[in-house]
């Protein structure tokens, strides 16, 4: 019999329900800021598929319902821990105060990365599936032997968990006690295969093989998935070592703006998951239990309108870089293969030879 | 100048013992490196000094050894990965190729992936399969990575250090079966630089370029050669990617003829390498085309047959008869 608990503290209609660990610690006002921050990143989500629409983007990776995991995740850290992510965690990159143009480099084809990932503490997106897990371990090794009371947590799907080198991060992990969190956003589809062939039995039942706790959270539900993750992170930044958390949610987008999920999936399983929508919920919740007036939400959306016209300018103003970039950062130190590419660029006329 | 004898075994866990003291941050992880010392005792004695924080026995798992020597660099470190044979290194070659060749670059610059990858590579010691093998071109040829030879205990020893003290991740090649024979180390200054390829016997009528366990076989035939009558030019490459196709544009002036010795497949690798490019750098001077002794376009044969796969003092003269002969 395999058991599937959910934590979840608030319905999809936006009522509360009590759960024998999990309390949320938050007040009102720090419930208004996650829905303004599921509110934005919606937005700019939005704006990001129509911009890849009209042909200003190469692609576009969609978080649509995946916004309470994210930014319930990104707010329960500090602002010491260290976040590892695929390509898919703008909610994350928003917490963490990654300028949204710079989310978009990516997609754009002008950067492989887009920020400095030292100053937000976010990595760069990491596109084959899995690796940037045992980086995540690394950096937990890493502040183990620096003595810190950090935490580091990565983020990976239902898809990248049948992933050799997620299943040998669990292995490291356990084995050293690595402060680090293991969030993944099942959200049910691997492009088009479904969770049934990724996994027999609930993800985060596999932690117990490892020898550390998994626990299974509503993805949906913002205010659960925040306690979670910190308390998590808590553990882990006093020694606790691992945890792996499964949000259990949904992808209501594409995989991404290449794919088409009518191929594969039904629409009513869509509508189901739609029902469930994570900013509705919230919005419920605030209207109910803080009188949150309409008025409120529209500011948050007229706010959300100025970013999205502000990311598409930002992006709209991105030009192609020179080519002679492409030598940057290829190698730390002097190759002379780099000088030798640079000079025959220089030579050719591609470049002005701006460094 | 001061030498002291020592095996390159000898050789390699000083000059760790040296990168370990000098820089806190240094680590070595990797398969039975702390108690047992490694499979090849390369790393004997070192947990016993810097404690298992520093010198860290891993779980069996090549790619997480890398994946998790990333994110080390990430947080500040410099990671020495212990691949316990050069066939085990292809559980580990997506975080190599995917990561760590081209994290400096995709962070703009901000992370710096100063990382080694020590691979006991080549055959000559008689062992079962995946434990003989040149994988060096697989690494040379991915932009991103550097890739390095020694053939001595003294370039073991000033090799590694440099290596670990480079900012560029390093895929750090040691011929296994070198590994038991002694040399004079001097350990006060290094022989050259980290990529510089060096002369180690100069000759005038052949340039033979080589790296690695190589080394020695090619050695050994200049010395039968020169009762020949036949002067060749040895150079050591150590540097396999970026090569330093400056000292061998220089020999090959002089000589005019090349011959490249490896135990890896001829087809797209180190050796068809040096000889493309050199042929571009040096066609007037050439009296012959350059060929490349090297072992067969087979997997590495069961090695009661491998005398007959690397190449050979025999093996290299025929092909040192064959330039001369233009």
């Amino acid at each position: 019999m395999i058991t599937e608990e959910l934590i979840q503290l608030v319905t999809p209609e936006g009522e509360r329900v009590s759960h024998p660990q999990y309390e949320s610690t938050l007040n009102g006002e720090e419930i208004f800021g996650l829905y303004r921050d599921m509110a934005i990143v919606r937005r700019l989500d939005n704006e990001a598929t129509s911009l890849q629409r009209q042909g200003q983007l190469a692609l576009w990776a969609q978080i649509q319902g995946q916004e309470a995991a994210q930014i319930g995740a990104g707010r329960a850290m500090q602002p010491n821990d260290f976040s590892f992510p695929t390509y898919r965690e703008h909610g994350i990159a928003w917490c963490r105060g990654v300028p949204p143009e710079d989310m978009l480099r990516m997609f754009r084809a002008t950067s492989n990365g887009g920020w400095d990932a030292q100053k937000y503490r976010h990595s760069v997106p990491t596109v084959v599936l899995g690796n940037q897990v045992l980086h995540a371990v690394g950096y937990g090794m890493g502040i183990q032997r620096d003595g810190a009371e950090d935490a580091v947590i990565t983020f990976f799907g239902d898809g990248a968990s049948s992933q050799g080198d997620v299943l040998e991060a669990f292995v490291w992990a356990s084995s050293y006690n690595v402060p680090i969190v293991f969030f993944l956003q099942n959200n049910q589809w691997g492009i088009s295969t479904p969770m049934s062939i990724q996994s027999k039995i609930p993800l985060y039942h596999r932690a117990g093989g490892f020898g550390f706790p998994g626990v299974r959270v509503d993805g949906n539900d913002v205010l659960a998935v925040y306690e979670v993750t910190q308390r998590a992170l808590s553990l882990a930044r006093v020694g606790g070592g691992p945890t792996l958390i499964e949000a259990h949610t949904y992808r209501l987008g594409a995989h991404t703006t290449s794919d088409d999920p009518t191929r594969y999936r039904i629409d009513a399983e869509v509508e189901v998951w739609k029902h469930k929508d994570p900013i509705e919920r919230v919005k419920a919740l605030l209207a109910r239990e803080y009188s949150v007036k309409n008025s409120q939400f529209d500011e948050v959306e007229a706010e959300a309108d100025e970013k999205a016209l502000k990311l598409r300018e930002d992006v709209l103003a991105m030009d192609r870089p020179d080519p002679i970039t492409m030598f940057d950062n290829a190698y730390a130190e002097f190759h002379p293969l780099i000088e030798e590419g640079r000079h025959e660029m220089i030579e050719l006329g591609v470049s002005g030879g701006q460094r | 100048m001061t030498t002291t004898s020592m095996t390159m075994a000898k050789a390699l866990n000083e000059g760790l013992r040296k990168s370990l003291e000098n820089n806190k941050k240094v680590l070595i992880m990797g398969e039975d490196v702390g108690k047992l010392g490694g499979v090849f005792r390369i790393t004997d004695g070192l947990q016993k000094d810097f404690g298992e924080d520093r010198i860290i026995d891993s779980p069996l798992a090549e790619s997480a050894i890398v994946g998790t020597a990333v994110g080390l660099a990430i947080r500040g470190y410099r990671t020495v990965c212990e691949m316990q044979f050069d066939g085990f290194v292809y559980p580990a070659f997506d975080q190599i190729v995917s990561q760590v060749a081209k994290l400096h670059k995709r962070s703009d610059g901000v992370y710096t992936m100063g990382l080694v990858i020590r691979l006991p590579f080549q055959g000559g010691i008689g062992a079962i399969e995946h434990h003989s093998e040149s994988p060096e071109a697989y690494f040379a040829a991915t932009a991103g990575l550097r890739v390095v030879a020694c053939s001595t205990p003294n370039d073991a020893y000033w090799m590694i250090q440099q290596s670990i003290d480079h900012n560029d991740p390093i895929i750090f090649c040691e011929p296994k079966s070198r590994y038991w024979e002694k040399g004079e180390v001097d350990l006060e200054s290094p022989p050259a630089g980290l990529f510089d390829a060096v002369v180690r016997r100069e000759g005038s009528d052949v340039t033979v370029i080589g790296y690695g366990g190589t080394m020695k076989t090619i050695l050994r035939a200049a010395d039968t050669a020169a009762s020949e009558g036949v002067s060749l030019e040895v150079i050591d490459a150590r540097g396999l990617s970026p090569l330093d196709f400056s000292t061998m544009t220089a020999s090959l002036e002089k000589t005019g003829r090349l011959v490249v010795a490896q135990e890896a497949p001829h087809t797209a690798s180190i050796g068809s390498g040096i000889v493309s490019e050199l042929t571009h750098r040096c066609f007037y001077s050439m009296s012959a085309p350059g060929l490349v002794v090297s072992g067969y376009h087979v997997p590495y044969p069961p090695t009661r047959l491998e005398e007959d796969y690397r190449p050979t003092v025999d093996r290299i003269l025929d092909a040192i008869d064959r330039v001369m002969e233009y």
